[in-house]
C-alpha cells in the first residue's frame, strides 16, 4: 500500500501549483501552454476518480452487445469490425445506448463543461 | 529586425512599406500587416507569404499555391464575394518569395469577441444570413477559367481519405465507425460540382461591427459539395459553446438558408447539411486523433491535450446520428 497523499492529491497539488504559483509568472506562449498543462492534469485527476467504474461499465455493456467478454480494447476493436461490416447499425438493439453512454461518460473525464454534453 | 525580403517587396509594390508587422505565426503561411505608401497615398495592406518563403505542400494536403488563392480570390470578388481585393502577386525574380499582397480590411476574426462582445451585438443576428449570401455567391463562381488550378475533392473523395488516415492510426473509435457508415450512402450523389471555399469558419471570416466583410484564408479550396461550406460553418466545434446557435455560434440554419436561395444558392434540404455537419464533426474528430501522432512526434502538451478532444466530436456525432439534432 503507497503511502498518503493519493495520486489524486498529488495530481491536484501539481495543478494547484501550475494556475495559482507558476501561471502568475509566466507570459505569451509559456502562459498558455501552462494553462493547457492545468487542464490536461484536470483530465487526469477526473479519470482517476471517474475511469476505472466508467470503463468497466462499458466492458460489462459491450460483452452483453458482442456475447462474450474479454480485455476492453479487444471488445472496442470487435465492435468496430462489427459496425464497419454492416452487421451491428443504429438500429441494433443496445447499440444506441451503448454508444451515447460511452460516449457522455469519456467527454465528463476529458471535457465536463463541452456544449455537446449538455445537449444529449 | 526588419525581414530580409523588405527591399526586395518594396521594389516590386513600387511602395515604401512602413510598420511590418507578423500578424501570425501560422505553420502553412505568414501574415504580415504593412502600409504601403508612395507619394502621398497610403495604402493599408496584408502580405500573405508562405514561411521563409516557400511554401511546401504536405503529401495528400488539398492546399493550392498562394498564387493559386489569389488567382481564387480575384476569380470571387469579380462575381460578388467580399474578399480582400488582391493587389498584388509576387513573382520568382522579386525574390521575395512567394505569397501576394491584399487590402487591409477592418474587422475581427477571433470567434469569443464576435459571439460575446457587446460591439457585435447588434450585427450577430445578420451574420448567418449574410454567411449564406456569401457561400451562394462562392458557388456560383464560373470556374472555367480557374479549374486547372484547382484539385477536384468531392465528398466520397473526402471521406475515403480521412478513412485511410484514421485506418492508419489503428485504435477503436466506434462512433467514428457508426459515422463512416452513416455517411457513405448519404455522400454518394452529389447534385452540384462548384467552387468550395473549403475551410469557411470562426479565424476565417473577418467581420465587423456592420457585416460580415470578408472571406479569408482560401488555401483549402477547391472543386466540389457546395454543401461541405455550409456543413463546416455549422459543426459545432465551431460554435464555441453556443450550441443552439447552429451556424457558427451566432445564428440559425433556417436564416442561413434563405440568405443562400434568395443570393441565387438555390434551395438546400437541411437533412442534407446534416450529413455535412457529421462530416464536419468527423473530420474534426480525426485531425484530433492526427493531433496524438504529432505529440508522440514533438511532445508538445498542446497537441497532447488536443487528442483528448475527439471525444467532443463523439457526442456531436452521437447528437447529430443518434438525438436526431442538428
Amino acid at each position: 500500500m503507497m503511502d498518503e497523499p493519493s495520486m489524486r492529491e498529488l495530481v491536484e497539488a501539481v495543478r494547484d501549483f501550475i494556475e495559482n504559483r507558476a501561471m502568475p509568472e509566466l507570459k505569451g506562449h509559456t502562459a498558455f501552454h501552462a494553462r493547457v498543462a492545468a487542464n490536461a492534469l484536470g483530465i487526469v485527476a477526473r479519470e482517476l476518480e471517474l475511469g476505472p467504474q466508467s470503463a468497466e461499465a462499458e466492458r460489462k455493456r459491450l460483452a452483453a452487445l458482442l456475447g462474450h467478454d474479454g480485455p476492453l480494447e479487444e471488445l472496442n476493436r470487435e465492435l468496430c469490425r462489427r459496425i464497419r461490416s454492416g452487421d451491428f447499425t443504429p438500429a441494433t438493439p443496445g447499440l444506441a445506448e451503448h454508444l451515447a453512454v460511452t460516449t457522455r461518460e469519456k467527454v465528463a473525464i476529458d471535457q465536463p463543461g463541452y456544449s455537446g454534453l449538455k445537449r444529449g | 529586425m526588419e525581414p530580409d525580403f523588405l527591399a526586395s517587396l518594396e521594389r516590386a509594390l513600387g511602395r515604401r512599406v512602413e510598420k511590418l508587422t507578423r500578424l501570425s505565426g501560422g505553420a502553412s503561411q505568414e501574415t504580415w500587416s504593412f502600409d504601403g505608401t508612395r507619394g502621398g497615398e497610403t495604402l493599408p495592406l496584408i502580405l500573405r507569404r508562405a514561411p521563409g518563403g516557400v511554401r511546401v505542400i504536405p503529401e495528400g494536403s488539398t492546399s493550392v499555391p498562394l498564387s493559386t488563392e489569389a488567382a481564387v480570390i480575384e476569380a470571387s470578388r469579380a462575381a460578388g464575394v467580399a474578399a480582400p481585393r488582391v493587389r498584388y502577386v509576387l513573382k520568382d525574380e522579386d525574390g521575395a518569395g512567394q505569397g501576394y499582397v491584399m487590402d487591409r480590411l477592418p474587422g475581427e476574426t477571433i470567434a469569443r469577441k464576435i459571439l460575446r462582445d457587446e460591439a457585435f451585438a447588434a450585427v450577430r443576428p445578420k451574420l448567418a444570413r449574410q454567411c449564406g449570401e456569401i457561400l451562394a455567391r462562392i458557388h456560383a463562381v464560373d470556374i472555367a477559367p480557374i479549374q486547372h488550378l484547382l484539385p477536384v475533392v468531392d465528398g466520397p473523395t473526402q471521406l475515403r481519405a480521412y478513412r485511410d488516415v484514421y485506418d492508419a492510426f489503428d485504435y477503436p473509435h466506434p462512433v467514428f465507425e457508426l459515422a463512416f457508415q452513416w455517411l457513405e450512402p448519404r455522400m454518394a450523389g452529389a447534385a452540384r460540382q462548384t467552387l468550395v471555399h473549403g475551410d469557411f469558419r470562426h479565424g476565417n471570416l473577418l467581420i465587423s461591427p456592420a457585416r460580415v466583410e470578408a472571406a479569408l484564408d482560401w488555401e483549402l479550396t477547391h472543386i466540389g459539395d457546395p454543401l461541405e461550406d455550409i456543413g463546416w460553418i455549422c459543426t459545432n466545434s465551431w460554435r464555441f459553446g453556443a450550441a443552439e446557435k447552429v451556424v457558427g455560434g451566432f445564428g440559425d440554419l433556417p436564416d442561413l438558408l434563405c440568405g443562400y436561395e434568395d443570393a441565387g444558392g438555390g434551395r438546400v434540404d437541411p437533412e442534407h447539411v446534416r450529413t455535412w455537419i457529421v462530416y464536419g464533426s468527423l473530420k474534426w474528430g480525426i485531425m484530433c486523433m492526427k493531433m496524438y501522432h504529432g505529440f508522440l512526434a514533438d511532445r508538445s502538451v498542446e497537441r497532447a491535450a488536443i487528442g483528448r478532444r475527439s471525444s467532443e466530436t463523439e457526442i456531436d456525432l452521437i447528437n447529430l446520428i443518434i438525438g436526431g439534432k442538428l
